[in-house]
């Protein structure tokens, strides 16, 4: 493994700096992302991982224009990298176009997005061909038999068996899987530069579900676009990511490369994320669980949000909220344990044993 | 890396809780759900003002008649279709009894009565007629939701909850209920009947009910497949309590809301009754018959229609954007908004 | 496990179907047979329409099943059953169900919810109701005070766990969890599996799990089937699941689960399975047991069991 990967900064095509976004509801303002920063770089597969309410579904809908109404955005920035039709390079903040014109310019065309269930993002009364068809002449004014010829080869891509027939079906008329197959090749009809997966696996079957991942891997390595997965499920994570952000409670508590994060974790979220992940091959017949549910961002939060629920926490958690720590590498970790002033901690056991093995399968020699 | 300012203390890193300490879930706190709709019905400014309208009708309705010395089927020879003298209002020029450049009061020789309305073509006065009408309609409307309920919930409760048989059975029956025009039914009615508020009560017994029961089942069949009546089932829940305790409240929202949605669709039936006749009789007031005496004189004295026909349609008006308010009040998706 | 322990569950041939039309019947469970012992996790996974739900639900009665024989605890409950029948299904047997959203009446307090078997059966007075109901409310992770506040000022953990507690009041012998973790978050998932393996320690309730995915079932269940398509293509021990699996769906179950070890899963494929490609008929097999255990069996046919049992 190549510790040393340097991400060159000319090689972004997205970066979000210092993202706010609350919400007004009828019980008060939600402060569903506090301060979220984050870099895209080309052909880079990144996963936010967070439970319900985290904030990383939010995140990337801002990304593609499509925040709720009550949803604003405070401050912050995010910065789209890519080339216009004569191969200049262009830079555009997404936060100071308005969500239409996102959606105008960049949604479908350069940022595209796959959703969660299969069935409610296709349209049940138009035929598969024309489904992905007209993104394209919609959005490069091509001819009906170029996109035809496209569309074709797309199916065919992701992996469709006989297109000439599935052209001509409707939704309902395929399984599942190869519903959200569909759905992936409308993401990519327009060569978008970023693809969006927002859980999109969780409403299939664990046997499909694999193979999807597979599918959009595979055509990532092919096709070089960057992939922002939203998932809550480490599995998932640990199968397609380059790089991982965790968070919690509208924060970015740790981010790194996968194997950063993965072997060394250091931030106590992520210590309960791992050890509560059900493993098919530990003789340990208890799970490991994080106490305590998730905070209600409707109250104003004292310090660390996840405090209340972290065994570890200093008294200065409930104080002051910590900052970004570099503990080496692109890992970064917002805890106070990475202090120096903090006390030497010892991971839980079940956790340990986890990672020695991990370790073990893996490969790597400490 | 952003700086802090903070004054660190001794004690800030040390653990703040003890070793196998068990940390307890926080609560959730919300608002109970009354007061979410409440809220939300607040926010519906329109909602607001419905209320208010209505409230105020109702107020005339119900105090208006008595309100000044005339009543509703006293018929003052000499003084007919005088338009609206209202006292102190007079002074700035509105109201003030002229008609075409001449005092009608004065010429009829009673300068010194107030017909705050006008009078209609037999001389009897608008104000006490047009409010003793709203209270027709009034009751009308308050027959038309316990009809609704009574009838319909029942009936579409029933429906829903036993499906397969009787689902079918009873929906046929109230297809070919509902098949029969209103109007035929009325008329038959009105030639059995004789004419009054009791013969359109019962008119809107035959067929207003249907609506409802629709919605009503529609509602029980979705809720009937909840997990909680299913919960309810697998611990041996009798029928009644099933319906009563687990759909019947959870169902009863949009129960109301329709019921309210039902009060306009009354009011007018009653209206286009009496328009064509068929309402109360003579010389008992309703909004419909106003509006029908009304409108014979339009051209020359349109007061005597136009009142009537402004508060039937301000109280029509003013139900349709409460029960509005409240549908959306009461729509689980606006909750969380 | 030996043979002698007497079931507590005995299913038997057990099939629901649904007409959809005249012509058209679907066949959600068609024909399956397994036991479960007193105190035990019987663990059902399949994937959905594999027919995992409409059996618990069939056992429970909440359906009428179409035929075979369910034999709860000595009382034959298929079929139209006696009051006293009945009323030991009611009281013995409970559910808890997949949506924490959905599984609990908007309109009642929690207290209310949970008390209501004990009310319908009038099993004890009004006092020791709300004795019951506090104890059940401190075993499940919740305040008493709690109880006094309605489903939706809780956060979808603390519901799944207001249905635990309804169904565990009743101390029941028998409690068919439905899918009853896969609507919750990760990390409150392994508190409520956690919560249920304390509870069944401490109350000794056999528990039918089912669930559509392998990873968790491991850690709560004793012995495991696995359905497919309406029939229970293999059933064994835990550990026999996952140390050997035979039928080649059990083994695409297991290659899908993920591990949250990015350098091996990285390089993993998982395993397909298509029944219709290899040309598997589930009404054509018959049981097969694996290497003489006693617990741990395939449906296949001959051929089919040589062909996997050599992979």
């Amino acid at each position: 493994m190549d510790n040393n990967v340097k991400r060159d900064k000319n090689d972004r095509v997205l970066y979000i700096r210092d993202l706010n976004i609350s919400f007004r509801t009828g019980y008060g303002v939600v402060r569903a992302i506090r301060g979220v920063k984050l870099d895209l770089f080309k052909g880079e597969t990144i996963a936010i991982v967070g439970e319900s309410g985290s904030g990383k579904s939010v995140t990337v809908k801002t990304i593609m224009g499509i925040l709720d109404s009550n949803g604003t955005i405070d401050s912050g920035s995010i910065i789209f990298r890519y080339k216009d039709e004569n191969g200049e390079l262009k830079e555009t903040d997404l936060v100071k176009m308005s969500q239409k014109q996102i959606r105008y310019e960049f949604c479908g065309k350069r940022i595209a997005m796959v959703f969660q269930d299969p069935m409610t993002s296709l349209d049940p009364t138009m035929t598969i061909g024309r489904q992905i068809m007209e993104p394209m002449i919609e959005h490069y004014h091509i001819s009906k038999a170029e996109a035809k010829e496209k569309t074709m080869s797309l199916l065919e891509e992701v992996g469709i068996d006989n297109p000439d027939k599935r052209f001509k079906q409707y939704p309902h008329e395929l399984s599942g899987g190869m519903r959200q197959r569909v759905v992936i090749a409308i993401a990519l009809a327009c060569d978008p530069e970023i693809l969006i997966c927002d859980e999109p696996t969780t409403a299939l079957d664990v046997t499909i579900q694999a193979k999807i991942l597979e599918l959009i891997k595979e055509l990532q390595t092919k096709k070089g676009i960057s992939v922002i997965y939203i998932t809550h499920d480490l599995g998932v994570v640990a199968k397609v990511a380059d790089y991982v952000a965790v968070m919690y409670a509208g924060r970015i508590v740790e981010k790194g490369r996968i194997d950063e994060v993965f072997y060394d974790p250091r931030h106590p979220y992520t210590w309960g994320l791992l050890s509560s992940m059900p493993d098919t091959d530990t003789s340990s017949d208890r799970l490991f669980a994080i106490p305590g549910t998730p905070p209600n961002l409707l109250e104003k939060i004292n310090g660390d949000a996840f405090a209340p629920r972290n065994p570890y926490a200093l008294n200065i958690d409930y104080k002051e909220e910590p900052q970004m720590y570099d503990v080496g590498g692109q890992h970064r970790v917002a805890s106070w344990l990475c202090d120096p002033r903090a006390p030497k901690v010892e991971l839980p056991v079940e956790l340990v044993e986890k990672l020695e093995k991990m370790k073990k399968e893996a490969g790597i020699n400490e | 890396m952003e700086h802090i300012d903070h004054e660190f203390e001794v004690n800030d890193f040390e653990f703040a809780h003890e070793k196998g300490e068990k940390l307890v879930d926080k609560t959730y706190a919300a608002t109970s759900y009354a007061k979410d709709v409440w809220n939300n019905f607040k926010k519906n400014k329109g909602a607001l003002i419905g209320t208010v309208i209505i409230v105020i009708i109702t107020f005339f309705a119900i105090f208006g008649p008595g309100m000044n010395e005339h009543t509703y089927k006293r018929i003052h020879p000499g003084q007919e279709c005088l338009v609206p003298k209202i006292p102190y209002v007079e002074k700035i020029g509105l109201f003030d009894g002229y008609h075409n450049g001449v005092d009608q009061y004065a010429a009829q020789g009673v300068p010194d009565t107030y017909y705050w309305f006008g009078t209609d073509t037999q001389g009897r006065d608008i104000w006490t007629r047009v409010w003793s009408g709203t209270q027709v309609s009034l009751i009308i409307a308050f027959a038309a939701v316990v009809i609704d309920i009574v009838i319909g919930m029942v009936y579409g409760l029933v429906s829903g909850f036993y499906g397969g048989k009787v689902d079918s059975f009873m929906q046929r029956f109230a297809e070919v209920i509902n098949g029969v025009p209103t109007l035929v039914t009325v008329t038959l009615l009105g030639m059995v009947l004789p004419a009054g508020i009791a013969s359109i009560i019962f008119a809107l017994m035959i067929t207003g009910w249907i609506g409802m029961e629709r919605i009503a089942r529609a509602q029980v069949l979705k809720v009937k497949e909840q997990e909680y009546v299913l919960a309810s089932r697998t611990l041996g829940a009798s029928r009644f309590r099933l319906i009563f305790s687990e759909i019947l409240p959870n169902i009863l929202g949009q129960v109301i809301v329709t019921s309210m949605f039902s009060i306009p669709n009354a009011i007018f039936l009653e209206a286009y009754l009496s328009f064509l006749g068929l309402g109360v009789p003579a010389p008992m007031a309703s909004l419909g018959s106003l509006v029908s005496d009304g409108y014979r004189s339009m051209t020359t004295f349109p007061h005597i229609l136009i009142i009537p026909v402004l508060v039937m349609g301000v109280l029509m008006l003013s139900f349709n954007l409460f029960a509005d308010g409240l549908r959306d009040a009461f729509d689980p998706k606006m909750l969380n908004k | 496990m030996s043979e002698t322990r007497k079931p507590l569950l005995h299913v038997e041939n057990l099939k629901q179907h649904f007409k959809i039309t005249n012509k058209f019947t679907t066949k959600a469970v068609d024909g399956i047979s397994f036991d479960i012992y007193e105190g035990e996790t019987y663990g059902l996974v399949g994937e959905s329409g594999s027919g995992k739900s409409t059996t618990g639900r069939a056992i429970i009665r909440l359906y009428d099943p179409t035929d075979g024989k369910i034999i709860f605890d000595g009382h034959d409950i298929t079929g139209k059953m006696s009051k006293e029948d009945e009323k030991f299904l009611r009281t013995n047997m409970q559910m808890i169900f997949q949506d924490p959203m959905a599984c609990l009446n908007p309109r009642k307090k929690v207290s209310q919810i949970i008390a209501e078997g004990l009310e319908i059966h009038k099993v004890c007075s009004k006092e020791e109701i709300d004795e019951r109901v506090g104890n059940i409310l401190d075993k499940v992770g919740l305040s008493r005070e709690q109880g006094t506040r309605f489903p939706h000022q809780f956060s979808g953990g603390q519901r799944q766990r207001v249905g635990i507690a309804r169904a565990l009041v009743m101390n029941p012998k028998l409690v068919i969890a439905d899918e009853c973790i896969s609507a919750l978050d990760v990390s409150i998932q392994a508190q409520v599996v956690n919560m249920m393996k304390d509870l069944q320690e401490e109350l000794g309730t056999t528990y039918l799990f089912i669930a559509h995915d392998l990873s968790m079932v491991k850690y709560i269940s004793d012995r495991i089937g696995v359905m497919h398509l309406g029939h229970i293509v293999e059933t064994g021990t835990t550990d026999e699941i996952f140390e050997n699996p035979i039928h080649p769906y059990t083994k695409s179950l297991l290659s899908a689960i993920p591990h949250p070890n990015p350098i091996v899963e990285k390089k993993r494929k998982a395993i397909t399975y298509n029944k219709d490609e290899e040309g598997v008929d589930y009404t054509k097999g018959t049981i097969h047991y694996v290497d003489g255990s006693s617990t741990h069996y395939v449906l296949a046919t001959d051929e089919e069991f040589d062909k996997w049992y050599k992979k």
